[in-house]
């Protein structure tokens, strides 16, 4: 009877965590529209107010190109943070503590990994629309010196993973939601102002050189940069690459044992 | 009485956490079509009960079988065919009534049409069928409640786990799910709950064990378990004064047993108003007198002492 028990399995997903994925679009749905709007205009805004406005006093560019066509690439990459984090914070937080929307996955065939990669799926989907969209506006606006810019989407996605994983990790992991504020504060502010995106790291001096350094914000930075100028980036194309898939898979492992511990008590 | 297949057994189920231990050392068995439940206060070890079973909860110890399969390796092939009501409803607010099942459903492998028909079909059932394109938000407790039993039925569950479907819901509501839960116990659903209220329990239960401080101190079904530890009749008498106490000794010859609460002396005999015409006789004269009919309440303070809801 045991075994005529076992053999009655149901066809599950093929990979459930598109069907998470499938969850939080439809959610989406309902707010696409501001969200949309805020991503065409933010990037117009800045590229206009740092491009053009801030460029206007930076009489020799930087390194031989104008501070416009140097920003817009630091730029993206901060874009493609800022959505990463803001998608990874307060909604894993609300899904966990407020409405437990965890909970009731978990109560489903889907598993810890499942919930964590749906999730991860829709930040990604996320940051690669903004970029897209940034892309497209910056791309009218003749702020992209080079048709290698399109490179710069495979790797903000990278930078995505490798900031909202361990975010995850961190949002999942405290028990007020005044925790995600000091992050803001004590990390992704500074990493924004501080990793190469408005000004060269190189002008800081060294100790706070190397804090830039070891931001994943900074490795985006100068790989967007030098895709969007046609140059090649100041530090090796593998090693940027591979540092920022060593914040996103270190990031996962963390994430999933944090969920892990909140969901299977 | 039932001869469904088991669909769930655990021998020596204990559920520890650090130094507590919540469950110690349950055995339990559900049978296909049977409505079976967890009676006991808060504290007890339902809820960590219902955990296990549902596969959320790694057993501590001792021996658990769902379906037939073990709930720490076929962990998702087990909740592919369990319906969850949980204790505190995560539905998400932002979503449509409909949403909530049609992308709950997806969860299962459920192709996005067969969700939406059935999406349909268990909003009637649960008469929020005017409802299904507003948001979840406004909905009332007792509605959310309904949906959430809604969408635990949505991947055609084998057993639906329902951990205390009708706390915190006002009466009118309450009656509204237990008449739902119990079509769905007439349609051979097996259905697995907890409560602390003795009025569910015997409207809903089949067979159901009480539990108290994680063991389980009795199983049966709610009339058995009413005939061997309370009487027919429960007689309550409330006196006026400081202390019931004094009253008791008095009484005792009354009835098969007396119970004296803080409040009240509740006598068990097998003839209500026959008693209250004794108490008359003894010159005694209760501020309040009232017979009813002996309930869970009485099993579970004969079997602990204590009243199930405080």
């Amino acid at each position: 009877m045991t075994a005529q028990l076992t053999r009655d399995r149901r066809p599950l997903p093929r990979v459930p965590a598109l069907r998470v994925l499938e969850y939080h679009l439809v959610g989406y749905r309902r707010t696409w529209r501001a969200g949309a709007f805020s991503s065409f205009l933010l990037p117009t805004l800045t590229v206009l107010g740092f491009g053009l406005g801030v460029g206007s006093y930076i009489d020799q560019g930087v390194g031989g190109v104008s501070y416009l066509e140097w920003i817009v690439g630091g730029l993206l990459a901060s874009t493609a943070l800022q959505v990463a984090i803001a998608e990874s914070t307060w909604p894993v937080f609300g899904n966990l503590q407020w409405q437990k929307i965890y909970f009731g996955q978990r109560s489903s065939p889907l598993r810890v990994g499942d919930i964590l990669a749906g999730h991860l799926a829709f930040v990604l989907f996320r940051v690669l629309t903004s970029v897209i969209a940034f892309l497209l506006v910056t791309g009218v606006l003749g702020a992209l010196r080079s048709p290698w810019a399109v490179l710069t989407v495979p790797v903000a996605a990278l930078l995505a993973l490798a900031v909202a994983a361990p975010t995850f990790a961190y949002a999942a992991s405290v028990d007020s939601d005044s925790w995600l504020a000091m992050l803001f504060r004590f990390a992704v502010i500074p990493m924004t102002l501080f990793a190469g995106v408005f000004f060269p790291v190189e002008s800081l001096p060294l100790a706070l050189r190397w804090l830039a350094y070891a931001t994943p914000l900074w490795h985006a930075v100068d790989l967007c940069r030098a895709a969007v100028l046609g140059v090649a980036p100041y530090w090796s194309v593998a090693g940027h690459l591979a540092y920022l898939a060593v914040w996103a898979a270190g990031g996962w492992l963390l994430a999933r044992r944090v969920l892990a511990r909140r969901l299977v008590v | 009485m039932t001869t469904g297949r088991p669909l769930i057994q655990a021998q020596g189920l204990v559920k520890r956490f650090g130094d507590f231990t919540a469950v110690d050392g349950i055995d339990v068995e559900v049978r296909a079509g049977e409505a079976f439940g967890f009676l006991g206060p808060n504290g007890a070890g339902k809820s960590s009960t219902m955990r296990m079973i549902g596969c959320t909860s790694p057993p501590s110890g001792g021996e658990l079988r769902i379906l037939g399969m073990d709930p720490v390796r076929d962990g998702p092939a087990i909740r592919a065919r369990l319906g969850v009501c949980p204790q505190l409803d995560n539905l998400d607010p932002e979503l449509t009534v409909r949403e909530n099942l049609t992308t709950y459903a997806r969860y299962f492998g459920i192709p996005r049409r067969v969700a939406r028909a059935r999406a349909t079909e268990l909003l009637d059932f649960v008469q929020l069928g005017d409802r299904a394109d507003s948001k979840v938000e406004p909905l009332s407790g007792g509605m959310k409640r309904r949906l959430t039993i809604a969408r635990a039925l949505v991947n055609e569950p084998d057993i639906v786990l329902l951990d205390e479907p009708t706390t915190g819901l006002d009466p009118q509501a309450r009656h509204l799910v237990w008449e739902r839960l119990f079509r769905l116990k007439q349609q051979g659903v097996t259905l697995v709950l907890t409560t602390h209220y003795m009025d569910e329990a015997e409207q809903l239960c089949d067979r159901l064990v009480v539990m108290d401080g994680g063991r389980i101190v009795a199983e049966g079904s709610p009339r058995a378990l009413i005939e061997r530890h309370a009487t027919r009749e429960v007689v309550e008498l409330r006196f006026a004064a400081e202390s019931q106490e004094a009253f008791a000794g008095k009484l005792d010859a009354l009835g098969e047993r007396v119970e004296v609460l803080p409040d009240r002396i509740l006598v068990y005999v097998p003839d209500g108003d026959a008693a209250v015409a004794e108490v008359a006789a003894l010159g005694l004269h209760p501020a309040n007198v009232l017979v009813r009919r002996g309930s869970l309440e009485d099993v579970f303070l004969h079997l602990t002492g204590r009243t199930l809801v405080d």
